[in-house]
């Protein structure tokens, strides 16, 4: 209860604070203080769930169980590396006269509100308040996106907004039609979308509406999660804006999207007792990651690239929890994880690179290793990691993923086999020149701030090498939610 | 038929002819008001037409037959629609050839008739005007046919009367789709009865003038006879649109006392529409024709989407 | 009130609100499609006053309290502002090939009334037909937003979906609990007051309002 309480109510003080007095010198100290508390309580709630079993808090209003608890650990980690990343490079970008103390205060108040958003979202038990909670998620980065006021960045931020706001309306029309199903078995009133509710009684649930309200719902949602076709709002969103929103749009938003998805599922899943959620799942992943290992043949532009690069393995998640069932949930929750720290952990190596060349152009950015080794190597590991090369936790989910799909379906394999091929192939080749190539540029003169660049790629090797026994054990627990 | 009904008949019919120029006049004074200008007398129209009628009448020494015979036809045909349609009852004995379907064929005879005089005298106004009045009627023929057919379906009947009895006797029933046809209705009127934002029925400008175009070369009484029609034509108009969408308050069969409420009914209602119709033209500008297509286009459309909500909504 | 008349009232409002919405498709002029979009707002008052009264649905109120202020007075209010401000009251735009996109609209009516229809037969609520209604005037919202290149009439098209979605909640379901559409109602205000920053960051950034100027992104994948 006290947990729940500080992870909700210390992002929202921290929107407050920051949002008044932002653009001090000390905003970025606390932005990372309040990013730490919050995860510090985080943790304190993972050990309660994992030890007393699902909670239902504040009058049925939250609910914790091993699936959200664990990806409520992720968020709030995530949010509080990329706040320390955050600190020094927001700084550098102040220096360098990009932005003016109002925006920094912007930039904080939102930072915080945009964690409280993330983190509602996954803690409510009401899948009203789900979409609530994402479609404040976009109007909490929107600005984010348009920050430097370049008209690119305008630009990409308007298409976040219009797409994301037509997506998700798609969503509160499947949410509607989730509503009207569960009314005629809960009554009317409240407890008709509270999802434990809902999950006790989810096989008997209208077929026919809650196969429709899936399609909207995961189109919705999808568009959060940037599956193909509804992919074009991402990559744009992550190039234009600050560095540090493109790591936590990443690797966090895809991932509570995603979540959205896979709740409602679990429901559709039941009352239809047919596997067709799970097989439009699949082809949406499917298509997703073919279409993004093409275009990332293509990219310029280094955020772009592992734009695309997120879209390719948001696709591989959504195909693991498409196939259903245990192991393949497994290896999608842990696709999950490795992603959001492997592809965090690249932006702010990214970032630091970007900020010294002062280019995001690929062709332009050269011979990292000489410039500054820790960033170099940071993008040329975390780069190693993202393409799925042994013995990285990323490489492990991909096997148990591929694997389920050699067993329960093996048309599918060769296609992913395919996609992944080529994303390494256009990756890897891009990736070699930026790190290793000639240059004459100086060395660095801002000391990065890498640590939390190599605490997430060790953490991601440890995932790949060794999982803990109760981090597995965690990870059955949530999977078998899912199955 | 019996006696009564035969009065009835004879009443009706003279009563549209009689009150057609009554309510141009109404219309007019409304604009008048709405655009701050002075209004002409209500009874405008009827002078305008007497002097007509007493004036010399001048033909074009190439006109045929067909130009003469025109206006008659053309006059004949509207009576015959302000006869049938039922404007203050529903039991008349010619009312049974009020089917909607007839009527388009009535109004459709009275156009091509009026067409093909405009291009007899071999004026390049006259088949200017002919020419755009027939792309008009292609398009407004099928709306205005469309519009019919969503309260058909309700009723199961074309028969206007048959319509009318069942919407103003039965038990209080909403039918959304009526709301798309009666939108559909009012822009086919505007644009059959030369109203803005199809035509201008107050300027003689080549450029976007059709029905006045049509009618430039008569003259005399042949002229009061087309305004007279035009006049007429409003009228019936506006009474099938009473009749589809307003009907309560008509006499029932073989009911004498019914009839002056009826009357005062009409009045109101048609006091009502003339108002709504000028409120219209007022806001309204005139568009130029060749975006004509497009708004007879949409009235077509609204109607088919009315139909499709009858289909969905309402069985 | 007896039922079957209510259902007559709630079709024929769902029917204005269909007809409202190929409305504001074929409007040209930006002031008159937020003055369509305020009479839709008063369209979805009326109707949810109406299932209030019919049910006695006490909660309901406070959604036709909230649809009165914020859809009908706040929102045309702040987009009406806007528009003064960036001197666009006499703005018009060309809207393509319009029979086509009404054909196109029809369409949509269509395939929402097949896709709602197996949902109708199963709600138990008097309204039946008017789920299709909501879903066909929300896609047709949508067709207007990519139909349109002036940012405000997208976004009057975005808020119009949303009424779409808010009559389908009132119609379909009697109304959504109140604390998601206290969420909900938060969300589109906020929503609005961004849309409005990002009109004046737009204008001031690429000095006109067409989102055409916003296509530089669009060549690159």
């Amino acid at each position: 209860m006290t947990e729940l309480l500080l992870i909700l109510c210390l992002p929202l003080a921290g929107a407050a604070v920051l949002g008044l007095r932002g653009e001090r010198t000390w905003a970025a100290e606390a932005n990372a203080a309040f990013s730490l508390v919050t995860f510090l309580a985080a943790v304190a709630l993972a050990a309660r769930v994992v030890g007393q079993g699902p909670l239902v808090l504040l009058s049925e209003l939250f609910f914790v169980d091993a699936l959200n608890v664990f990806l409520v650990t992720l968020t709030a980690f995530v949010g509080f590396t990329t706040s320390l990343f955050s600190r020094v490079y927001m700084r550098v970008e102040q220096q360098l006269g990009r932005l003016t103390g109002m925006r920094l205060r912007l930039y904080h108040g939102m930072y915080q509100m945009f964690m409280f958003t993330m983190l509602v979202a996954l803690l409510t038990n009401n899948v009203g308040i789900l979409w609530v909670a994402m479609e404040a998620a976009t109007l909490a980065t929107v600005l984010l996106v348009s920050l430097y006021r370049t008209p690119a960045s305008i630009e990409a931020a308007w298409k976040y907004f219009i797409l994301c706001g037509v997506g998700i309306a798609q969503a509160l029309f499947g949410t509607i039609l989730l509503y009207l199903a569960a009314e005629r078995v809960l009554g009317a009133g409240g407890s008709a979308l509270l999802w434990t509710h809902l999950h006790e009684v989810k096989d008997q649930l209208e077929p026919t509406v809650l196969g429709i309200a899936f399609v909207f719902l995961l189109v919705g949602y999808g568009t959060k999660v940037g599956l193909v076709p509804l992919h074009n709002w991402l990559p744009d969103a992550h190039a234009e804006g600050p560095t540090p929103i493109s790591a936590v749009l990443s690797g966090l938003l895809l991932n509570v999207a995603l979540y959205a998805v896979v709740r409602n599922k679990v429901l559709v899943d039941a009352a239809l007792g047919s596997p067709l959620p799970g097989y439009l799942m699949m082809g949406f992943g499917l298509l997703s990651v073919l279409v993004a290992a093409f275009f990332l043949f293509r990219q310029k532009d280094v955020k772009r690239l592992f734009a695309y690069s997120s879209i390719e393995h948001m696709g591989i998640a959504a195909f693991a929890f498409g196939m259903g069932g245990p192991v393949a949930a497994f290896g999608g929750l842990l696709h999950m994880t490795a992603h959001s720290l492997t592809k965090s952990a690249i932006f702010f190596a990214v970032g630091h690179a970007a900020q010294k060349t002062g280019t995001q152009n690929m062709d332009e950015i050269r011979g990292l290793v000489h410039v500054s080794p820790a960033v170099g190597w940071g993008l040329m590991v975390g780069g190693i990691a993202i393409l799925g090369i042994p013995p990285f936790g990323v490489f492990a989910s991909e096997f148990v993923i591929l694997t389920t799909a050699m067993r329960d379906h093996p048309w599918a394999a060769p296609i992913l086999l395919i996609g992944l091929g080529v994303a390494f192939a256009s990756v890897f080749s891009r990736l070699q020149a930026m790190v290793f190539g000639d240059t004459t540029a100086k060395r660095l003169p801002h000391p990065p701030a890498l640590l939390p660049v190599f605490v997430h790629l060790a953490l991601v090797l440890m995932l790949g090498l060794y999982m803990p026994p109760y981090l597995a054990a965690w990870y059955r627990q949530a999977a078998a939610m899912l199955g | 038929m019996s006696v009564s009904q035969a009065v009835l008949q004879l009443f009706q019919g003279v009563l549209a002819v009689a009150v057609a120029p009554l309510v141009l006049g109404w219309l007019n004074q409304c604009r008048a008001w709405l655009q701050n200008r002075r209004a002409p007398s209500l009874l405008q129209p009827y002078r305008v037409l007497i002097k007509l009628l007493r004036k010399e009448m001048v033909l074009a020494t190439n006109a045929s037959w067909l130009f003469r015979l025109a206006p008659y036809v053309v006059f004949a045909c509207m009576v015959l629609a302000g006869a049938i349609v039922p404007l203050v009852a529903t039991d008349l004995p010619f009312a049974r050839a009020a089917d909607v379907i007839a009527l388009v064929g009535l109004f459709a005879l009275a156009r091509v008739f009026m067409a093909l005089a405009a291009m007899d005298v071999g004026t390049a106004f006259g088949s200017l005007g002919s020419r755009r009045e027939m792309l008009i009627a292609a398009l407004a023929e099928p709306a205005l046919l469309m519009v019919f057919f969503t309260p058909a379906l309700i009723s199961h009947s074309t028969a206007l009367t048959t319509i009318v009895d069942q919407f103003s006797n039965g038990a209080l029933q909403i039918h959304p789709s009526m709301a798309f046809a009666a939108v559909a209705f009012v822009m086919v009127l505007l644009a059959e009865n030369a109203r803005i934002p199809v035509d201008n029925p107050s300027t003689h400008l080549e450029l976007t003038m059709v029905h006045e175009a049509m009618i430039l070369e008569y003259s005399g009484r042949h002229l009061a006879l087309m305004d007279w029609a035009h006049a007429l034509k409003l009228t019936v108009y506006m009474g099938i649109g009473i009749a589809l969408f307003l009907p309560w308050g008509m006499a029932h069969p073989q009911n004498w006392l019914e009839l002056p409420l009826a009357l005062a009914a009409l009045g109101v209602k048609l006091a009502l529409a003339g108002a709504g119709l000028a409120l219209l033209e007022t806001l309204a500008a005139k568009m130029r024709i060749f975006k004509v297509p497009e708004f007879l286009g949409m009235a077509f459309m609204l109607a088919v989407l009315g139909m499709l909500v009858h289909f969905l909504v309402e069985t | 009130m007896s039922s079957p008349f209510v259902g007559q009232v709630i079709d024929l409002l769902a029917a204005l609100m269909l007809l409202i919405a190929f409305a504001m498709l074929a409007q040209r002029r930006l002031l008159r499609l937020i003055h369509l979009f305020a009479l839709q707002g008063a369209v979805l008052t009326l109707n949810t006053m109406v299932v209030a009264v019919t049910l006695v649905q006490s909660h309901l109120w406070f959604s036709v309290a909230l649809n009165l202020v914020l859809k009908v007075i706040v929102l045309p209010m702040i987009l009406i502002r806007v528009v003064n401000r960036l001197g666009l009251r006499r703005d018009a735009e060309s809207v393509g090939n319009l029979p086509f996109i009404m054909l196109v609209a029809v369409v949509l009516v269509i395939l929402s009334f097949n896709v709602a229809l197996p949902i109708s037969r199963l709600a138990g609520t008097i309204t039946r037909g008017t789920l299709g209604i909501a879903m066909a005037s929300m896609l047709i919202a949508f067709l207007m937003m990519i139909t349109r290149r002036k940012a405000v009439a997208q976004v009057v098209g975005f808020l119009a979906m949303e009424n779409a979605l808010f009559f389908a909640a009132t119609s379909a379901t009697y109304g959504m609990p109140m604390v998601v559409e206290l969420g909900i109602a938060l969300d589109v205000l906020v929503g609005t007051f961004i849309f409005g920053i990002f009109f004046f960051q737009i204008r001031e950034t690429f000095d006109s309002l067409d989102t055409r100027s916003l296509e530089r992104l669009g060549g690159r994948e």
